[in-house]
């Protein structure tokens, strides 16, 4: 009796690579930034330097917390359109407040707001079921109207950026010879409590059961609104100490601070491989994510394209990256 | 007549809100009158077309979250193509902008229709782009407007036979307004694709199995909200007299109108007229706020929080339905 070999039908390549592409994300992600890193090598010779990556990374680490938010709420199906204002206002109160306060007492007072506007968030969205999108929109825009009306009551006390957070912000500590940003500090063991807590925990799973079957999740006795504040309040809060962070880094309060962080922080959660609808994604990717969109900033800088053109960008990068993983899904 | 009460009932209560506001500004302001009128009637004008673009998508079952960014960019591009040029050349910019609109409206349509993505996510993206563009066509506030577009919202109507004292309550604006509503919506509503419309956004499902072509009729109601969106920019540009890059705060208030017109986010249900009079409330509630002398941020926050409770309470109502 012979023993033939059963040997499975080839599969063609471009199904190949979609398949891997969808087995393991991470990969296509690592290669794109590496690309993009060399272009700008050729572009402009010699950038990519010690400085340039701690710069950076510098840059890199805000984008890449405010992109944590959204990531979480994209996994239950939901999108956090408050953060750069949530990010804004803490900054805005800990500069302002840090003048007359003791530095404990101006961090409770920064973060206050971020916990309001993430308790409401996550009420709207988890009890009355409007779209998260409408929800996190409407308060930012009460969030703005608050900082206005507050600006104009601290507008003669002035404001100055605490020293920790600028050393947290821009410093660096050389190690082994390596120019080493203060901020990973404070980034490593948050994105290490992120990805434990989406992986291992209790909550990150509900977050993906949510994310995939909000019917099923209830009827096995899930208490839906409640995954859904915490989960909005973790967001703002993150959003929250991301403001200080980000005031570190910029050193001058605005009303606008954190605004121009909104749109990338969702394409980098979304080029991250987070499914939008919910129910698939991780924070590694958003994370690497975040390093494409700051170097592809860079890039875009340097060849001197305008503000305009980087929002379309940012716009059909959103669009096709979501279509494209819409057909890997389908495919499967 | 229960069935034309219960169909009506919410726009009636409407028209009463808007009815017992207008008493209120009275008694706050005692001189209010058709001037004040007049320009709330101008005030509105912007809105109002930007929630008649949100109601046909809402309607189709949709929602279409580049509606403010799309006025931005059609009152950019007419502003900076009016700029330096002869009256009779806005002849020409204005229906190419509109057509502009149509068109991009459509693009909407097409890219939710062809990728399948959701609205709401090719509508966001769409925004970003549409942002984008109206940056690189005016980086800053700018542009001008024709005189004659000027002048077609400001002053009141000349109706011979009239008395003035009743002639003074009847703006330019508001005129201008009905007219490009009735013009667009009471042709559809009375059309098949008007009924199309209403099914797709009712049961897309029914909708396809009774022979609607689903995609297409879609595709048209983005191309119809663009169409208003347009109208909408357009508005801003002859109210302002330039155009300004940086979209207003006409999302969150088109869909605030929405949901207080009576018009389901789920689809199918409602007309035009109700976000209409919601629109007069939701601006009427602003003047009284000014009239009250309350700070301008502080009326912002007020209206904020006016609009997320309407549509916490819209979600609320549509959610109890969907349970009963």
């Amino acid at each position: 009796m012979s023993t033939t070999a059963i040997t499975p039908a080839p599969v063609p390549f471009g199904r190949r690579i979609k398949r891997f592409m969808a087995d393991r994300p991470l990969i296509p992600l690592i290669i794109l930034l590496v690309i993009l890193v060399v272009i700008l090598q050729i572009l402009r010779p010699g950038i990519v330097n010690e400085r340039w990556i701690a710069n950076t990374i510098k840059f890199a680490i805000p984008l890449a917390i405010l992109a944590g938010c959204q990531t979480m709420t994209m996994l239950t199906g939901g999108i956090d359109l408050s953060v750069g204002t949530v990010a804004t206002m803490s900054a805005f109160i800990m500069a302002t407040q840090i003048v007359s306060q003791d530095p404990a007492v101006a961090f409770l007072l920064a973060m206050m707001p971020a916990v309001l506007i993430g308790l409401v968030n996550g009420i709207g969205v988890g009890v009355f079921r409007v779209h998260p999108l409408i929800m996190t929109l409407g308060t930012s825009l009460i969030g703005t109207g608050c900082l206005q009306v507050y600006q104009r009551t601290v507008i003669a006390s002035g404001a100055k950026i605490p020293d920790f957070l600028a050393w947290l912000g821009t410093g660096v500590t050389p190690v082994l010879g390596f120019a080493f940003p203060n901020a990973l500090l404070l980034f490593v063991p948050l994105a290490a409590l992120i990805v434990f807590t989406l992986a291992r925990t209790g909550f990150g799973r509900l977050l993906y059961a949510v994310g995939d079957n909000e019917r099923a999740t209830r009827l096995s006795g899930v208490q839906y609104w409640q995954v859904i504040t915490a989960l909005y309040v973790t967001s703002s809060v993150l959003a929250g100490v991301t403001g200080l962070l980000y005031i570190g880094l910029i050193k001058a309060p605005s009303l606008s601070l954190a605004e121009p962080l909104v749109l990338p922080s969702v394409a980098a959660a979304v080029i991250g491989g987070t499914s939008i609808f919910g129910g698939r994604g991780g924070y590694t990717g958003t994370i690497i994510g975040a390093l494409i969109l700051t170097v592809l900033t860079t890039l875009l800088t340097i060849l001197q394209m305008p503000e305009g053109a980087r929002r379309i960008l940012f716009g059909l990068i959103v669009l096709f990256v979501t279509a494209a993983y819409l057909r890997i899904v389908e495919d499967k | 007549m229960s069935h034309f009460l219960r169909r009506q009932g919410w726009v009636t209560g409407l028209f009463a809100l808007l009815v017992i506001l207008f008493i209120a500004t009275k008694i706050i302001q005692p001189g209010y009158g058709s001037g004040d009128f007049g320009s709330l009637a101008r005030a509105v004008l912007p809105y109002a077309f930007a929630v008649a673009a949100q109601t046909v998508v809402v309607i189709a079952g949709g929602i279409d979250l580049s509606v403010a960014a799309m006025m931005a960019l059609t009152s950019v591009t007419a502003a900076s193509m009016m700029a330096g040029a002869s009256e009779e050349y806005a002849l020409f910019v204005v229906p190419f902008v509109l057509a502009m609109g149509f068109v991009l409206g459509a693009l909407n349509g097409l890219l939710i229709v062809v990728t399948r993505v959701p609205d709401i996510v090719v509508t966001l993206a769409m925004l970003f782009v549409l942002q984008g563009a109206a940056l690189l066509v005016l980086g800053a506030p700018g542009g001008a407007a024709a005189e004659w577009l000027k002048a077609l919202i400001s002053g009141t109507v000349p109706i011979p036979g009239l008395p003035d004292a009743v002639d003074a309550w009847l703006p330019k604006a508001l005129l201008v307004l009905i007219v490009c509503l009735c013009i667009v919506w009471i042709p559809l509503r009375r059309s098949r694709l008007g009924l199309s419309i209403y099914a797709i956004g009712s049961s897309e499902l029914a909708a396809f199995r009774s022979g609607v072509p689903v995609a297409r009729t879609r595709v048209i109601a983005y191309a119809l909200s663009g169409l208003f969106a347009a109208m909408g920019g357009l508005a801003l540009t002859m109210s302002t007299g330039i155009g300004a890059p940086i979209p207003g705060p006409y999302l969150l208030a088109s869909v605030a109108a929405v949901v207080l017109g009576g018009v389901a986010l789920g689809g199918g249900k409602g007309g035009l007229l109700g976000p209409i009079v919601a629109v007069f409330v939701l601006r009427l509630v602003r003047t009284d706020l000014t009239l009250l002398a309350i700070d301008p941020n502080v009326t912002a926050i007020i209206e904020g929080l006016i609009m997320v409770a309407v549509v916490m309470f819209g979600a609320f109502i549509t959610m109890r339905g969907r349970q009963s």
